[in-house]
């Protein structure tokens, strides 16, 4: 018997980074100045907060650097500023740019966390409930309608007082990170597991799936490796959509006093600290914070859309 | 259940798959909620059901080539999956090597599934476009032997891959940059893999171009031979079944009406409706083509027929094919049909 040749001009060893270099993916972002400007944008906020110890010019949960007497002072372009504080600073003294810095970074690990979790519950239920059908199926999906029946914030707002009414105001602050997190994310998996099931079902019935039962593999290994794989797409763009909402989430939780608490200011919590002195003319305290949070979102936001785009197999298939 | 009738002489033991009264049907009616009708009144529960084979009886001797042919929806490639266990049967039995396997627990049919194999349809589909070929070849191997060395499952890959011409360096490639013919060897390679006895080929060659068709069914000619491989082989296409079949398996809306070695049916069809289908296949040397036609359509599998499948098409119909459903009765040449006619000698 002879060996067919081959048609096919790229030779059979191309590396991962060969095939990323040739990909639809980057071929699309070098074409789309959004795109690039989005991620960009995304980038100098993320490393921004990843590295705020090192950047930041002071810490603001260290209560001995903090001045009560240099409360309040406008941004370094308006008259009364200081130079020291680039920004300015808030109703209790604390260098603006550098809260502005840690509070970023508590609102990422908010929101990746709680992204996080609600991809991993909503992925692992939405695999059971597609590949397994039948009464897995109706129960889970009947859970997920259930909990998409309740609001996110109403969720979070009656855990977080429970919380607080049961263990006190200082056990909530000390644990507010994860349980932000819990909360989020507990309260969104549907979306993934809906997501998840929908790809799960189309799927199934490919004979590739059919071959690897044949095989005798185990229920388990056919869903995470052989499914799973082929249902990443839809899960990459909603995380991006996900984690834009997991932080509007804490963002809005925080305004209204049942996120961060103000010692360890999250982005949204200090939105709200600064609400209190917006009629005293205080208006930065408000208004930087609040910029920020919309470019980080709108950025992510904007990253969501462009990679729903490339990922969408009616524009393109691969 | 004896043990004796095991691998351990496969040369003197019986069939190597026998199916016998295999039934299965699919429900069309939904969840309990949606089979609540009103009816006069009252409240019902109503189902309905696709009856997809109904009382399939075959026997699958070892190294034979058995053909199961059928126009669209006669449960051809319902019996196939069946017989791999990826659709539990509603009745009968499945008896592969003397033991009956269609009533065990996915763990139990382990050292069958590395007897027995599919190959499937549509090669655009039946490889996995996240792995590598390689991936995918290695896969079956690593489940079946876990104690093989790294090495010794590679060999055994390439070794595979050689015996369906493969070139070996295809390995690191993903399946979506082969043509179909290539899948198709590829997806016969993951069959061979764990060296079956007993291979289920659906409709393996009908997704391919006519070109590729008998590059393929000479690959898994040759395989039998080199392998002694037995073949259960879901076709439509009679030309494919006179080249590579030893016996032939003729369904009519999920039952056998005939089964013969391939040269004594494609001679002498005894069941009308073997008789029809070998009219039409087309001859070079006919001028004026003499077609039986059959009157009508298949009636729908959901409200079967009573009595023979085939009364309502069958020019020999009578009151006893109504009525009566018939079984396979053996005849002179070696084949077995089930018609009342040709058992009454009414039919030639």
């Amino acid at each position: 018997m002879t060996i067919p040749t081959s048609p096919l001009e790229r030779s059979p060893t191309t590396s991962r980074r060969e095939r990323l270099r040739d990909s639809y993916l980057l071929y699309s972002f070098l074409r789309d100045p959004i795109a690039q400007l989005s991620l960009l944008v995304f980038i100098v906020l993320v490393a921004a907060a990843v590295l705020a110890p090192w950047l930041a010019p002071m810490n603001p949960y260290d209560l001995a650097q903090i001045d009560i007497l240099a409360s309040e002072l406008p941004p370094l372009w308006i008259d009364g500023s200081d130079p020291a504080y680039l920004m300015g600073t808030d109703a209790q003294g604390r260098d603006l740019l550098s809260t502005i810095l840690y509070g970023a970074r508590v609102s990422l690990i908010i929101g990746f966390g709680a992204v996080a979790m609600q991809a991993a519950l909503g992925v692992c239920f939405g695999l059971l409930a597609g590949y397994l059908g039948g009464r897995v199926d109706a129960f889970l999906m009947r859970l997920a309608d259930i909990q998409l029946s309740f609001s996110t914030l109403m969720v979070a707002i009656v855990v977080g007082a429970l919380f607080k009414a049961i263990f006190g105001g200082a056990t909530y602050s000390a644990y507010a990170v994860p349980l932000l997190v819990l909360i989020i994310g507990l309260a969104e998996w549907p979306q993934y597991a809906r997501t998840v099931r929908a790809s799960v079902l189309a799927e199934k019935g490919k004979e590739y799936v059919d071959a690897a039962r044949v095989m005798g593999l185990s229920s388990r290994r056919i869903m995470f490796r052989h499914i799973l794989p082929n249902t990443l797409s839809p899960i990459f763009v909603i995380s991006t959509v996900q984690v834009a909402n997991a932080i509007i989430s804490e963002a809005a939780l925080s305004f209204l006093g049942l996120g961060m608490p103000e010692t360890q200011p999250s982005l949204g919590s200090l939105i709200k600290s600064g609400f209190d002195y917006i009629q005293s003319g205080s208006w930065w305290i408000t208004l930087i914070p609040g910029l920020v949070l919309v470019v980080l979102v709108l950025v992510i936001n904007l990253l969501g859309d462009w990679l729903r785009d490339v990922l969408n197999p009616r524009l393109y298939k691969g | 259940m004896s043990s004796t009738t095991t691998s351990a002489a496969p040369e003197t033991a019986g069939p190597l798959l026998s199916l016998r009264g295999l039934e299965k049907r699919f429900s069309l009616s939904g969840d309990f909620l949606e089979q609540l009708k009103f009816k006069g009144g009252k409240l019902v529960r109503e189902q309905q059901y696709v009856h997809a084979i109904n009382g399939v009886d075959l026997d699958i001797q070892r190294g034979e080539a058995l053909c199961v042919v059928g126009e669209s929806g006669c449960g051809k490639s319902t019996v196939a999956r069946t017989v791999m266990g990826l659709i539990t049967p509603s009745g009968g039995e499945i008896h592969y090597d003397g033991e009956r396997i269609d009533d065990r627990t996915t763990k139990a049919l382990m050292p069958y599934r590395r007897r027995m194999q599919m190959i499937f349809q549509n090669p655009y589909a039946s490889l996995n476009p996240r792995m590598t070929i390689q991936q995918t070849l290695e896969e079956p191997i690593r489940l079946h032997h876990p104690e093989w060395s790294p090495q010794r499952v590679k060999d055994q890959v390439a070794e595979v891959m050689a015996s369906v011409g493969i070139a070996p360096d295809w390995g690191a490639r993903y399946g979506h940059e082969f043509s179909g013919g290539q899948r198709q060897r590829i997806a016969i390679a993951r069959a061979l893999a764990v060296d079956p006895e007993f291979i289920v080929a659906d409709e393996p060659i009908s997704a391919l171009d006519v070109s590729i068709q008998a590059q393929v069914l000479n690959l898994l000619m040759e395989a039998q031979r080199e392998r002694h491989l037995t073949y259960l082989f879901i076709t439509h296409d009679l030309a494919v079944v006179e080249h590579f079949g030893t016996r032939v398996a003729v369904m009519y809306l999920g039952r056998v009406c005939e089964v013969a070695p391939t040269a004594t049916l494609f001679a002498t069809p005894r069941h009308p409706y073997t008789q029809a289908l070998m009219s039409a296949i087309p001859r070079l040397e006919d001028e004026r083509p003499q077609h039986l036609r059959l009157a009508g359509e298949v009636p729908t599998p959901v409200d079967l027929p009573s009595g023979c499948v085939f009364h309502g098409r069958c020019p020999h119909a009578d009151a006893r094919c109504r009525s009566e459903v018939p079984a396979l009765i053996a005849t002179d040449e070696g084949g077995r049909v089930a018609c009342h006619g040709v058992e009454e000698g009414r039919i030639g």
